[in-house]
């Protein structure tokens, strides 16, 4: 066994990686319940791996087979029905373990320094996946694949001057048909991936640079013992590898009620439409994008058309997105951690969160005048927390941060 | 909890009851992945019988048709082909069919049900290329006056008879297949299914 070791450790630095990265790892001692969710993405990005990779050995992608093979590995594929259900709700099951891994970094501060390029390529990832999970959405060849992708596309179309060109281009053709689902079948299952591993490799890496953050916003590496080991850390491996089991087994018996009992969850994890095959004909009476985009669709509901042009709703819905990414540099408090902060912050946070899910309520729903009022009284809060942060997060009294984790 | 000895025994317990319970997990979800490489309900549905009418057959007139993806020959013998496989059996490699190439009520001379009909799996032996249909006397490219009919593969130079039955001295190893079929009617045969009585 040592040998087998030390020959792999001559030619690759297997015992020097796991060291670093597991066993001699050091973090918070204080983590809690909202630190599960980095696992659980890296759980769930495997599993949506796999069970694409077996998707795609059945799969059809041409608009003439591609809704009769996804019914194909429903009822005739050994198995096929569970692979594919896994697969769609595993990917509304990515949205809502990364959107708790954001709030996460928003409640204790992650993002501000020396975290930046943590929460940047985190960002980045977000947005990939985002297109990843449109992408998907789309290969079922549905009716809601169909009309979501000729909604979201028709999006690039309103950039002025080269907007007509542009969707052309995206399409392949006049109008979203086989060479729309062929490119985004291809980038679907190979391009994004590629990204999103990539990514996370290098979001793994920086955070392991710096050190994680903790529910204390305190920097454990401030305070070392004579080894040069953090006094408030303990090794990932084995403390946080077995406080991550519980996390998975608690994630993997509620994704699998689901799975098992509810895989299209009422309509909000696969719509009802989408079991009808895509019609250019006849547009669904009721068309939403999935929940975890209906957020930012309402924000580009909520912007009228200005100068003749569907473009500053576009730039706006854009802008909700993007913004976000300037997180580290908005926060402008001295302080990382929900806990120190100051009272007109916890306010802001609260108003922010209200703001994002209200708007992906709307999101769901028909336009009616009193929802299109609300859309954009939540659409100005929404940008408004962003705008306001660098006044909010440096007036009141923030809470003294003692030198060593509290817990 | 820091004054509490370490019970070590306790502890590999609970790491191998994890692992044995964490494989098992993996295992269960292991296997519908595997299994979805097996044929699905389409491919075995496309293994399905296949119904064939003879009624227009005539003597010497060979059909194809797909069983499992598998060209089947149809042909009907006239008396004299019928007679002739008779008198080859020296120049055949297993003229009495004792490789269980057949269904047992196919285990005869003509290799059939009815000696007029004949229902032949038409894929070489040797390396799975589908043999011509030779039916004409004496055929000078393939030995004269001795060929009495019968079945050339193109790809290795196999030659079998109108029986299926497999020469002497070729690549071939044994007779071809006859599939499991039954006459549902005089004029209706069933590719696939073996007679009741069987």
């Amino acid at each position: 066994m040592d040998n087998n070791k030390n020959w792999i450790d001559q030619r690759f630095p297997l015992t020097k990686v796991w060291n670093e990265h597991l066993a001699e790892y050091y973090t918070p001692r204080n983590f809690n319940f909202w630190y599960f969710f980095g696992s659980l993405a890296i759980l769930v990005l495997v599993m949506q791996l796999i069970t694409g990779i077996f998707l795609t050995m059945h799969f059809k992608p041409d608009s003439a087979n591609a809704f009769a093979s996804v019914e194909y590995i429903m009822r005739d594929v050994d198995w096929g029905w569970l692979i594919r259900y896994m697969h769609s709700t595993g990917a509304s099951a990515f949205f809502v373990v990364i959107y708790l891994h954001m709030y996460r970094a928003m409640l204790y501060g992650s993002y501000k320094a020396p975290r930046e390029l943590i929460w940047i390529l985190g960002m980045v990832l977000y947005i990939a996946l985002m297109a990843e999970a449109f992408m998907g959405y789309v290969l079922p060849w549905g009716q809601m694949s169909y009309w979501g992708a000729q909604v979201i596309i028709s999006l690039f179309g309103s950039v002025p001057v080269i907007g007509p060109d542009l969707l052309t281009w995206i399409l392949g053709d006049y109008a979203v048909g086989d060479p729309a689902l062929n490119r985004f079948f291809s980038l679907h299952v190979i391009a994004l991936p590629l990204i999103l591993v990539i990514l996370v490799f290098l979001h793994i890496v920086a955070l392991h640079t710096v050190g994680s953050n903790n529910p204390d916003g305190i920097e454990i590496k401030k305070n070392k013992d004579k080894n040069g080991i953090p006094k408030d850390g303990i090794p990932f491996h084995p403390y946080y590898s077995v406080k991550d089991i519980v996390g998975v087994v608690v994630f993997l018996m509620i994704f699998s009620a689901i799975l098992f009992f509810s895989p299209a969850l009422n309509g909000y994890f696969l719509e009802h439409a989408n079991f009808v095959e895509a019609n250019p004909l006849k547009t669904p009476d009721h068309i939403a994008p999935l929940w975890y985009l209906t957020p930012f669709y309402s924000v580009l509901r909520a912007i009228p058309p200005m100068f003749g042009s569907q473009f500053p709703g576009v730039v706006g819905m854009f802008a909700a997105l993007l913004i976000l990414i300037a997180l580290p540099w908005l926060d402008r408090s001295k302080v990382k951690s929900i806990r120190y902060r100051s009272w007109p912050y916890k306010i802001a946070l609260g108003v922010f969160v209200v703001s994002f899910i209200v708007l992906g309520y709307l999101g769901m729903q028909p336009v009616t005048p009193v929802n299109a009022f609300l859309a954009r009284v939540f659409t100005v809060t929404y940008f408004g927390f962003f705008i306001l942060m660098p006044w909010f997060t440096s007036v009141g009294k923030t809470k003294e941060v003692p030198a060593r984790l509290t817990e | 909890m820091s004054e509490q000895e370490i019970d070590l025994k306790k502890r590999r317990f609970l790491t191998n009851a994890t692992s044995v319970v964490g494989a098992v997990g993996v295992g269960f979800v292991a296997w519908p992945f595997l299994s979805s490489w097996m044929p699905s309900a389409r491919a075995k549905a496309a293994g399905a019988p296949v119904d064939v009418d003879i009624t227009k057959l005539e003597a010497g007139q060979l059909v194809r048709v797909l069983w499992r993806k598998k060209p089947v020959w149809i042909f009907r013998r006239d008396a004299t082909t019928i007679a002739n496989l008779k008198t080859l059996d020296s120049e055949l490699a297993d003229p009495n069919n004792e490789e269980n190439q057949q269904p047992a009520y196919a285990k005869n001379t003509h290799r059939s049900i009815k000696a007029e009909v004949a229902v032949i799996v038409g894929v070489c032996t040797h390396l799975g290329c589908s043999p011509t249909y030779r039916p004409e006397l004496g055929a000078a490219d393939l030995g004269g006056d001795s060929w009495k009919g019968g079945f050339y593969c193109p790809c290795h130079g196999s030659k079998f008879d109108l029986a299926g039955r497999v020469y002497a001295g070729v690549p071939a190893p044994t007779n071809l297949i006859i599939p499991p079929y039954h006459f549902v009617s005089d004029s209706l045969i069933r590719i696939g299914v073996d007679p009741k009585a069987s």
